[in-house]
């Protein structure tokens, strides 16, 4: 099969220091049609969805999304109050300014050789990172942890020639005893 | 053997017996392919629902509709896959806008052929997501119980919308061998907590209520959906508190009543739009504070305290931020905020809206032809108030609503969010189903009435006797209205040449068909067409071509800006809501 060739940017965007990104937390019933239902609620009043993660919860009949997006703050509160009201949605909350857990994983392939992979495996372990992949000519490296670190390490790996960057997107956690 | 076969069902004759069992009395449809496992089922379950075929599915969701509107019942729309479906979009979209319970049962190809351009294949599910309160596609003949049984639930409960259940013929076809009564499973949805409120927020209230002198409320669809026009009476009688009223909440305060201020918004009387200007507490019960009420937002109620009662939770603070509210189902708080309250001190204002009753009455000038207004006024009297008024859209819509005075609940049918030309004419047929001995009124314009009259073949079949006031300027009136008030009267796209005599068509379908022209003869008229009750009845009224519809509020514009006659200087051009 013929793939097609994909021209990308060469400046990596940012995850971490954009504020008007807002992470939401949706638990909903798993139902066909429902990631449909909520995306076009942020669609309909202008919102980007940036980020979005979906996993099945303990419960199997539910899944949880964690969804970063962004746009009007003002238009927030009614598309919280929208998804809240969809069918199988059984609760919809912004934890922007809770007290939480927020990470992410990325994957990184970048083009390094013989020559300079001592550097980038001395980023590489200054990050925390894994090492998954390593052939003559590139690695892949696996990062996990908060989006700003995330995005420091790819500033310090585009000195390389970043070939291909795969972020999950934000997942939350409330921290203590409550629940998300 | 026998017997086993006997007992045997499919799936579309176990979702028959279950739509039956939901309390589902009449469905309205236009049959096809996809649908034909379905519409078999009707044939062969022996079931009391009645089938209604319609000349189109638009139809089919108006008379669904209306039927809902008139009775406070659901009603089932029955079509096949592809075009049929998608001829339902306008009808549900009624719906969903003013929140009107109705259940969408859509043929489908079969599973095995989704996605992938077979005949009348169409994303049924997909197209109509955003404009259903729910929708389901199934996957399982036996999950058939569960989904109508939910879908019912859905649609009447908290607050009411359409619900779509897309059928594939496979699983109508195939055979049904689980149980048909089954649980809901619905973990995302508890519209039981709508009968809770927080005492609070009542008595919150009831001492902002108490602190007024200069109170008005606001009423709207919300109360006759939750069956709290008394409630709503006990309320404003108590408080010696005016009532203005939206254009779906016509009748659950008599508008004839001397409290009443009748309709308010772009349309609405003088009085109502100067009591909200001028109040110092506007007290929303039931309605979504709608773009055509309350004209410019940020300049809304800014002298007054606003008070929200609503059943949907999106809607407080959605278009008006309010200083008090209270979420809820309007007849459970009104019952508890009623223990709270007493008479207030409103006589003066009370005595300065009678003056601004006085000062700008509704009316029309008497020379120069018939006038709409004439018409609908003629038609109060001649129906003695009484009638169930199904409107289309447009001018003739909003004279109705001015003129027409209603007083009671469930009698004004009328597409008020979406606005939707057509609707009026089916509307009132599935109005005439639910309420038979009631007498159905339809006022349409020439416009609207030609989108869905081929209806006129459904309503003589079942010897409706629906009385269709065409009132036939020859023009899209309102646009052209508009026209003349915003763009130096360019009419463009509004002139109706080669109207149909309506009269001779309403006969060809065997209909009674009448014809007037001048304001003598339209008590007559009205009263020969009154008398006629073994079929529908049209009469075209030939009124005058140019008229416009005062007082209105330019879109976007402040209700202080309200037009009370037509203005002497150039308007801008709106900028604000269409």
């Amino acid at each position: 099969m013929k793939t097609k060739k994909i021209i990308t940017t060469d400046t990596p965007v940012a995850l971490s220091d954009n504020s008007s990104i807002h992470t939401l937390s949706v638990y909903v019933a798993n139902k066909p049609g429902v990631l449909a239902r909520i995306a076009q609620v942020f669609a309909r009043r202008g919102f980007n969805i940036e980020s979005l993660v979906v996993s099945p919860a303990i419960d199997g009949r539910f899944s949880r999304m964690s969804i970063g997006a962004s746009g009007d703050p003002e238009m927030l509160d009614q598309i919280i109050k929208q998804v809240n009201k969809l069918i199988d949605v059984l609760h919809c909350s912004d934890h922007t300014f809770d007290n939480r857990v927020v990470k992410e994983l990325a994957l990184v392939k970048f083009k390094v050789g013989p020559k300079d992979r001592a550097e980038a495996l001395q980023i590489g372990e200054h990050f925390g990172v894994k090492t998954v992949d390593l052939t003559e000519g590139s690695m892949i490296f696996m990062g996990t942890g908060d989006s700003g670190k995330l995005d420091s390490m790819i500033q310090m790996l585009s000195k390389f020639e970043i070939v291909e960057l795969v972020r999950t997107g934000k997942v939350v956690m409330i921290r203590g005893e409550e629940p998300t | 053997m026998a017997k086993a076969a006997k007992n045997s069902l499919d799936g579309a004759q176990a979702l028959i017996k279950c739509l039956e069992d939901e309390g589902i009395e009449y469905i309205f449809g236009y049959s096809g392919g996809a649908a034909l496992p379905i519409f078999d089922a009707l044939e062969t379950v022996n079931t009391k629902i009645k089938f209604i075929l319609t000349r189109h599915e638009q139809g089919a969701t108006h008379m669904a509709d209306g039927y809902a509107r008139a009775t406070g019942k659901p009603a089932c729309v029955l079509v096949t896959s592809g075009p049929g479906a998608g001829n339902t979009i306008t009808g549900i979209m009624t719906a969903q806008m003013d929140s009107v319970p109705m259940i969408i049962v859509t043929g489908q190809q079969v599973t095995w052929m989704l996605g992938k351009d077979a005949f009348q294949e169409a994303d049924v599910f997909g197209i109509t997501m955003p404009l259903v309160k729910h929708s389901y596609l199934v996957k399982d003949t036996n999950d058939l119980p569960r989904v109508a049984k939910e879908a019912v639930y859905i649609a009447t409960s908290g607050r009411p919308g359409p619900v779509l259940i897309d059928v594939p013929k496979n699983i109508s076809q195939g055979p049904f061998t689980g149980k048909l009564k089954q649980e809901m499973d619905l973990p995302g949805y508890h519209p039981k907590k709508s009968l809770e409120f927080n005492m609070d927020h009542v008595l919150e209230i009831a001492e902002a209520l108490s602190k007024s002198s200069k109170p008005v409320i606001l009423a709207g669809h919300g109360i006759m959906l939750a069956d709290a026009g008394p409630e709503l009476k006990t309320l404003a009688k108590t408080l010696n508190c005016p009532v203005t009223n939206t254009l779906l909440g016509k009748g659950i305060f008599p508008e004839t009543h001397e409290l009443s201020l009748g309709m308010l918004g772009m349309h609405g009387t003088a009085y109502a739009n100067k009591a909200i200007c001028e109040a110092d507490l506007i007290f929303n019960i039931g309605s979504r504070f709608d773009d055509r009420i309350i004209g410019q937002p940020e300049k809304f109620g800014r002298q007054a305290k606003i008070i929200h009662i609503d059943i949907d939770e999106s809607e407080i603070g959605k278009m008006v931020e309010p200083d008090h509210y209270c979420v809820g189902d309007a007849k459970v708080i009104l019952k508890e905020l009623n223990k709270h309250i007493s008479k207030l001190d409103t006589a003066d204002w009370l005595e300065h809206l009678e003056g601004y009753k006085k000062k700008f009455p509704l009316g029309w000038k008497k020379q120069g032809g018939l006038k709409m207004q004439h018409v609908i006024d003629a038609l109060f009297r001649v129906t003695k108030g009484n009638a169930i008024v199904s409107t289309d859209v447009g001018q003739h819509q909003m004279w109705a609503a001015q003129f027409y005075k209603t007083d009671e609940p469930y009698k004004w049918l009328s597409s008020g969010g979406a606005g939707t030309m057509g609707f009026g004419f089916p509307g009132a047929i599935g109005a005439q189903f639910g309420c038979p001995k009631e007498c159905v009124v339809c006022i349409v314009g020439d416009g609207g009435f030609q989108m869905t009259l081929c209806e006129l073949a459904t309503a003589v079949i079942h010897k409706l006797p629906i009385k269709i006031i065409v009132l036939n300027n020859h023009y899209l009136g309102m646009v052209r209205q508009w026209q003349e008030l915003f763009f130096e009267d360019r009419t463009s796209g509004v002139d109706l040449i080669g109207n149909p005599d309506f009269a001779k068509l309403a006969q060809a379908y065997g209909a009674e068909g009448l014809n007037c022209k001048r304001p003598a003869d339209v008590d007559k008229t009205l009263e020969k067409a009154m008398a006629i009750n073994d079929r529908p009845v049209l009469i075209n009224f030939e009124v005058v071509k140019t008229d416009n519809v005062f007082p209105m509020i330019p879109a976007g514009a402040a209700l202080e800006d309200m037009l009370t006659e037509a203005p002497k200087y150039k308007l801008a051009k709106p900028t604000g809501s269409t």
